[in-house]
């Protein structure tokens, strides 16, 4: 695994050779704030809790998690630094997974620069801190889901826009599959079993429990899983189309 | 040493490569020359294990790259075409990445990469950054990063492409240097390159191999006794 943490180290490396990265970072958490103070109200519905701002966060992530996993794979595809990489002696997996958790630790970073707010409702109120913890860990994992598809999308282009619209377009029905609108329609002629089994694929439907800061080990099990799935689907895809 | 057998690529009713077998032994610099498209990067990407064959098996120092690629690698030095890298990184950050992932520590290491720095003359370019170097410095920097480990393989795609004379010159006399305990494969276009380089040559052509030889002996084939006329003949 030594080769992972060198592939990891030097892709997070290359976030910061520009200053795209603390640009995307801003504006992050210019948008996590602004959602949260006005279209969730945080300061004048008076309650001691961040559920504003975790409501908000997975549609911050379809913006997010797509513009930096976009550069994951179509770059090196399109200059042929994927054939320089994948001759030295690694695997395809630990290539695969280095730099995927560069993205995640990137998204974490991010994550984690929210921490003035957090501050703020412990100074104006009495949080239940480690639902909030609980809740922070949560939507780190949720990140990791929408990581893990703009892997894929990635991994399927050269072109780094259609890399992130596709993940974006992803994310949105995966987060969607258990919305009223979209299971209404199924509930009108799918069977329950169908409808339950849909609903269970949404993000939004796991993530209800983590905003409320209740941390199911289910509901990270199937960020989890939903993270490994789209990383064995990248490697799959990668293996396939490395010279193309 | 590297070994292929009957090494085959076939992309969906193309064969690029048709059944390829040859091997090359410590102290020979292979030449593999063709006209374009005739499987000589194909070929070259399958030694190195980026592709995989569709038939057919090659070897490096004994191990098998579709079996053992993590072995078959590590005894790999591959500069392949065009000498991709990473752009926003420096000379200095891309080497020590690559020396990294080749296990290099120590004082070993600093000797490593010392000696690149030094015989490719890559010191005054050590902090800049490799999508502002030249075309001659980035082949350089790829040269760089297929010798640091010190490999006993090497595999070379036109190393010299896109260099001025004085730069063709150093290469040449670099892979001279490295070559008496080393199996090198160089593929060209530069047929004054094999003779300058190459103990052996071999010509592929739409896949095939069509001959293999010293450069004497396949100047021997034309009447002219030029390289050019040969080539000509066998890959037309």
């Amino acid at each position: 695994m030594k080769s992972v943490q060198i592939i990891l180290r030097r892709e997070l490396a290359s976030y910061f050779a520009t200053p795209l990265a603390l640009v995307v970072i801003l504006f992050f958490l210019v948008l996590a704030n602004l959602f949260a103070f006005f279209f969730g109200a945080i300061f004048e519905r008076g309650q001691a809790d961040m559920t504003p701002f975790f409501t908000f966060l997975p549609w911050l992530y379809l913006l997010l998690c797509p513009a930096v996993s976009m550069r994951l794979w179509a770059e090196e595809r399109r200059n042929g630094s994927i054939e320089m990489l994948l001759t030295q002696p690694i695997s395809l997996w630990q290539a695969v997974l280095g730099k995927f958790f560069a993205a995640w630790l990137f998204v974490g970073l991010a994550l984690a620069l929210t921490f003035p707010l957090w501050i703020t409702i412990n100074y104006l109120g009495n949080p239940d801190n480690g639902a909030i913890l609980a809740a922070y860990l949560g939507s780190f994992f949720i990140a990791g889901g929408f990581l893990a598809v703009g892997s894929f999308t990635s991994a399927i282009t050269k072109n780094q826009l259609i890399a992130f619209l596709v993940a974006a377009a992803i994310c949105f029905v995966l987060l969607l599959a258990g919305h009223a609108m979209v299971t209404a329609w199924f509930e009108s002629w799918a069977p329950q079993w169908l409808v339950a089994s849909i609903v269970s694929l949404s993000f939004l439907a796991h993530f209800e429990n983590i905003v409320k800061g209740l941390l199911d080990l289910r509901d990270i099990l199937y960020f989890a899983l939903v993270s490994v799935f789209f990383l064995l689907a990248s490697t799959v895809v990668l293996e396939s189309r490395k010279s193309s | 040493m590297i070994k292929t057998q009957n090494l085959t690529k076939n992309y969906d009713g193309l064969l690029a490569v048709d059944n390829l077998s040859f091997s090359a032994e410590p102290g020979e610099v292979l030449g593999f020359l063709g006209p374009n498209g005739a499987g000589k990067s194909t070929t070259m990407r399958m030694i190195a294990g980026f592709i995989a064959p569709t038939s057919g098996s090659a070897s490096i120092c004994g191990h098998d790259v579709a079996t053992d690629p993590r072995a078959a690698k590590a005894a790999l030095g591959y500069l392949p075409e065009g000498a991709p890298h990473y752009g926003e990184m420096s000379v200095g950050g891309f080497l020590d990445f690559i020396a990294d992932l080749r296990q290099l520590s120590g004082a070993h290491r600093k000797a490593r990469l010392d000696y690149v720095m030094q015989r490719l003359q890559l010191e005054t370019v050590y902090e800049q950054t490799i999508e502002t170097l030249s075309k001659g410095f980035k082949r350089r920097v790829g040269l760089a990063q297929a010798i640091v480990h010190d490999p006993k393989v090497l595999i070379l795609d036109e190393p010299t492409d896109g260099l001025d004379p004085l730069q063709k010159h150093e290469v040449r006399t670099l892979i001279g240097e490295i070559a008496r305990e080393k199996t090198i494969v160089i593929s060209t276009h530069i047929l004054e390159e094999v003779d300058a380089v190459c103990t052996r040559a071999i010509i592929v052509a739409r896949g095939k191999l069509v001959a293999d030889d010293t450069p004497a002996g396949l100047k021997s084939r034309a009447p002219s006794g030029r390289l050019e006329d040969v080539f000509r003949d066998v890959a037309a």
